[in-house]
C-alpha cells in the first residue's frame, strides 16, 4: 500500500467510525470474561421479589458479606416489614435494629481461607451493574484446579466458593474443542430448585441488592413524576407570561 | 401602607445613592438585542446551575467528611440518612454535568456569532477564565466522594505536572502534599472546591457581566445596535433594536429555566448516574491505591482535552508535549479574538469555508470527546472485527486532533489573507415571528 492508499484508507475509516459514533452505538457490557451478560430485569417496585431476595442474602451471603451502608431498621421500612419480622426472619447478626448490616466473618481469617476478603455489598450493584450481579450468580461452575473448587464464567478466577449450589445444583464446563475456554456451562448435578425456580432467586437477590446500593431509588421515582407535571405547568406559564409581555415587540 | 414602603425606600435611597442607577443600568434600561434566540439562553442558565452548584454545595459541607477515612462512608450516609441528602446530593452531581453542557453550548453561540470580536474580547477572555476555573473547580469536586476513579483520577491529572522538566517531580509532591493523592490531598481539594475556587468563580462572573453591559450584547447577525439608529419607545437615545433586559429577557429566561429543569429534574429523579456518564461505576468503589480501575478516565467534560493529551505521543524522551497540546487546546481559544480578524461576526453573513470549518471544529470536539472517554477502544473491536485497537484509535484521535488545532491554523489564514468570501451584514437586526 502506497502512502496515499493509507491515508485514504484511514480517512475512510475515521468518517465510517465518526458517523457511527455520531449516530449513537450500542455498547454491550460485556463482563470481564467476555461472556455477555443476560438482563437482570430489576424491577424495585416488587416488593416481593425484594422480600425474597431479604431472605436469600441472609440465608446464604451475611455469613461472610457485610452491607455495611443498610440498616436493619431501613430494610424493614422500605420493604413493608415490622422491626419483628425483620428481627426474627432476617437479622441472624445479633445487631439492633437501627445497626447496619454486618457480617461476623472475621477479616484476617478470610484473608486466609479464600485468598482475599470477601467484599461489602452494599454498593456492589452500583459498582458492577445489576446485570453483573445476576450474570455472576447463574455463573459458577466446578473447577478442580481453583483453590475453592468453584470458578465463574463472569469473574473469573474469583475467589469465592459458590455457597447457593444446593439450590442452583453444580455446573460445569463445557470447553471449546481444542481449547481452555469455556464455551459454556452444563446442569451436571440437579439442585433442590429448577433452572427457571433458581433463575428467579437469582433475580430476587440480585433485586435486593440493586435496592441496597441506592435505597434512595425507591423515592426518587415517586416524587419524580410529581416534580416533571409541576415543572410541566411552570413552564407552561412561564410560556404564556413571555407571550403577553412580548405582544408589543415587532 | 404604600407610604411605609415610600419612607423605606426613600430612607435606603438617601443611604445608597447608586442602587436604584445600578439596577437600572443592568437590568430595566439594559437594552438587549430584541432578535436572541434559543442559543441565548445558555448564559442565564450557567448562571442558575451556578446559585444551585452553591446553594447545594453549602448542604451537602454540612454532612460530608472531607478525610481520606471518611470521605466515601459519609457520602452514603448523606445518600441514605440526611433527610433529603440524596436530592441535594444528584442536584450537585448532575448539576455539576450540566454546568458543562450550559457552558459548551454558551461558548460554541460564542463561535457562531462571533461574539468575541471587538468590541467583546474582555467578555470572551473572562468568559476564558470562568471556564478555566470552572474546569478546575469541577476536578477537584470529582476527587471529594474519594471513589477509586476519584483517586485514580487525581493520580492521573496530578502527574500531568510531573512531565515539566527539572521541577516536575517535586511540585507533583508539592501539589498533593504526599507521594500519593492521600489524606493531605483531599484536605486541601475540599477548601478549595468549596471556599477559593467558588470565590474566583463569582468574582469573575460578575466581572463578565459587567464587561458585557459595558459595551452591549451581540446577536445572532452580529450587528452593533448601538451603532444603528437611536430611540426606541422607553428612550430616544437608545439603541432603536434593544429592549429592556428587564422584563422582556427575564421572562423569556423564565421559559428557558422551566425546559432546562424539566431536563435536569429527569435526570436526577430517573437517571442521575445518566448510565455511568455523569457518576461512574467505579467510583462507587472506594479509594484504593492498589487496585487500579480497568479503564481511568476523566468524567465526559474532560474528555476531548484528555484525548489530546493521549494522542499525543511522547518523544525526546519526554511526555510533556501531551500536556502541552491539551493546555495550548484551551489556550487557543483564549486568543481566538486575535486568530480571527474576519470583520464579519455572524455566521449567517460569513463565508462557506467559516461554516465548514467551524462544523469540523465542533465535530472534532465531540469525536475527541468519544475517543477520550474510552468509546472508540469499545467500538472499534465491535465494528471492524480483529484489527489493531490501538494503532487505528490512535490514527483516528490524532486526525481529530489535527481538525481541532487545523481550525484555528485555518481561520487564522482565512481571514487574515482576505479568503473569505462574506455575504452583506444588514444595517439593522432582522427578527423572524
Amino acid at each position: 500500500m502506497t502512502k496515499r492508499q493509507l491515508l485514504m484508507k484511514h480517512i475512510l475509516f475515521s468518517m465510517t467510525l465518526a458517523f457511527g459514533l455520531l449516530a449513537g452505538s450500542t455498547s454491550v457490557l460485556a463482563s470481564e470474561g467476555g461472556a455477555e451478560l443476560p438482563s437482570a430485569g430489576v424491577n424495585l417496585h416488587d416488593q416481593a421479589s425484594l422480600q425474597r431476595g431479604a431472605r436469600l442474602f441472609f440465608n446464604y451471603c451475611v455469613g461472610c458479606h457485610s452491607l455495611k451502608f443498610q440498616r436493619y431498621s431501613r430494610i424493614g421500612e422500605d420493604l413493608g416489614l415490622t422491626e419483628k419480622e425483620v428481627m426474627d426472619n432476617l437479622n441472624f447478626t445479633g445487631a439492633k435494629f437501627g445497626e447496619p448490616v454486618i457480617s461476623h466473618m472475621p477479616t484476617d481469617m478470610a484473608q486466609q481461607w479464600f485468598g482475599k476478603a470477601p467484599p461489602d455489598l452494599s454498593l456492589v450493584v452500583r459498582a458492577r451493574t445489576a446485570d453483573w450481579v445476576y450474570g455472576y450468580l447463574n455463573s459458577f461452575y466446578i473447577d478442580p484446579s481453583r483453590p475453592v473448587g468453584w470458578n465463574n464464567t463472569v469473574f473469573p478466577n474469583a475467589s469465592m466458593p459458590f455457597p447457593l449450589w444446593e439450590l442452583q445444583g453444580v455446573q460445569t464446563a463445557v470447553r471449546k474443542a481444542g481449547s481452555e475456554d469455556v464455551e459454556k456451562l452444563e446442569l451436571a448435578q440437579p439442585g433442590r430448585m429448577t433452572p427457571a425456580q433458581y433463575q428467579q432467586a437469582a433475580r430476587d437477590l440480585t433485586n435486593f441488592l440493586a435496592y441496597v446500593s441506592e435505597p434512595a431509588a425507591l423515592q426518587r421515582h415517586s416524587y419524580g413524576v410529581w416534580v416533571l407535571l409541576f415543572l410541566a405547568l411552570f413552564t407552561l406559564l412561564a410560556y404564556a407570561l413571555k407571550k403577553e409581555y412580548w405582544k408589543d415587540v415587532h | 401602607m404604600a407610604n411605609v414602603f415610600t419612607r423605606m425606600g426613600d430612607w435606603v435611597n438617601e443611604r445608597a445613592p447608586n442602587m436604584m442607577p445600578t439596577y437600572r443600568k443592568h437590568m430595566s434600561e439594559y437594552y438587549a438585542p430584541k432578535n436572541f434566540n434559543l442559543w441565548y439562553y445558555f448564559g442565564s442558565l450557567a448562571l442558575l446551575v451556578l446559585v444551585n452548584q452553591i446553594v447545594t454545595g453549602i448542604f451537602l459541607t454540612m454532612n460530608y467528611n472531607p478525610s481520606a477515612a471518611g470521605a466515601f462512608a459519609s457520602v452514603e450516609y448523606i445518600m441514605r440518612d440526611v433527610e433529603w441528602g440524596w436530592l441535594i446530593r444528584y442536584m450537585h452531581s448532575t448539576g455539576a454535568s450540566l454546568f458543562f453542557v450550559v457552558v459548551f453550548l454558551h461558548m460554541f453561540r460564542g463561535l457562531m456569532y462571533g461574539s468575541y470580536k471587538k468590541p467583546r474580547e474582555l467578555v470572551w477572555l473572562l468568559g476564558m477564565l470562568i471556564f478555566l476555573t470552572l474546569m478546575a473547580e469541577a476536578f477537584m469536586g470529582y476527587v471529594l466522594p474519594w471513589g477509586n476513579m476519584s483517586f485514580w483520577g487525581a493520580k492521573v491529572i496530578i502527574s500531568l505536572f510531573g512531565t515539566i522538566p527539572v521541577i516536575g517531580g517535586s511540585l507533583v509532591e508539592w501539589i498533593m502534599g504526599d507521594y500519593l493523592p492521600a489524606d493531605a490531598t483531599l484536605n486541601r481539594f475540599f477548601a478549595l472546591h468549596v471556599i477559593a475556587l467558588p470565590l474566583v468563580l463569582l468574582l469573575l462572573v460578575v466581572l463578565h457581566i459587567a464587561a458585557l453591559h459595558e459595551v452591549g450584547s451581540n446577536n445572532p447577525d452580529g450587528v452593533e445596535i448601538k451603532k444603528g439608529p437611536k430611540g426606541n419607545r422607553w428612550d430616544a437615545l437608545k439603541p432603536a433594536d434593544g429592549i429592556p433586559f428587564h422584563p422582556y429577557y427575564t421572562v423569556k429566561d423564565m421559559v428557558g429555566v422551566g425546559f432546562f429543569l424539566l431536563i435536569a429534574a429527569f435526570i436526577i429523579f430517573f437517571a442521575p448516574t445518566f448510565g455511568g456518564w455523569f457518576l461512574e461505576h467505579d467510583n462507587f468503589i472506594e479509594a484504593n491505591n492498589l487496585a487500579t480501575p480497568a479503564h481511568i478516565k476523566p468524567v465526559w467534560y474532560f474528555t476531548p482535552f484528555y484525548a489530546i493529551l493521549r494522542m499525543i505521543p511522547s518523544f525526546f524522551g519526554t511526555a510533556v508535549w501531551g500536556v502541552l497540546a491539551m493546555f495550548g487546546a484551551i489556550a487557543l481559544l483564549f486568543a481566538l479574538p486575535w486568530i480571527d480578524v474576519g470583520k464579519v461576526k455572524s455566521i449567517r453573513y460569513r463565508g462557506v469555508g467559516y461554516k465548514i470549518a467551524l462544523a469540523l471544529f465542533a465535530l472534532s470536539f465531540i469525536l475527541l470527546g468519544a475517543v477520550g472517554a474510552g468509546v472508540t477502544a469499545e467500538v472499534i473491536p465491535e465494528w471492524f472485527g480483529d484489527v489493531d485497537v490501538t494503532l487505528w484509535e490512535n490514527l483516528f484521535g490524532r486526525l481529530w486532533t489535527l481538525v481541532y488545532f487545523g481550525y484555528f491554523v485555518f481561520l487564522w489564514l482565512y481571514t487574515r489573507l482576505g479568503w473569505e468570501t462574506t455575504k452583506p451584514v444588514p444595517e439593522r437586526v432582522i427578527t423572524h415571528d
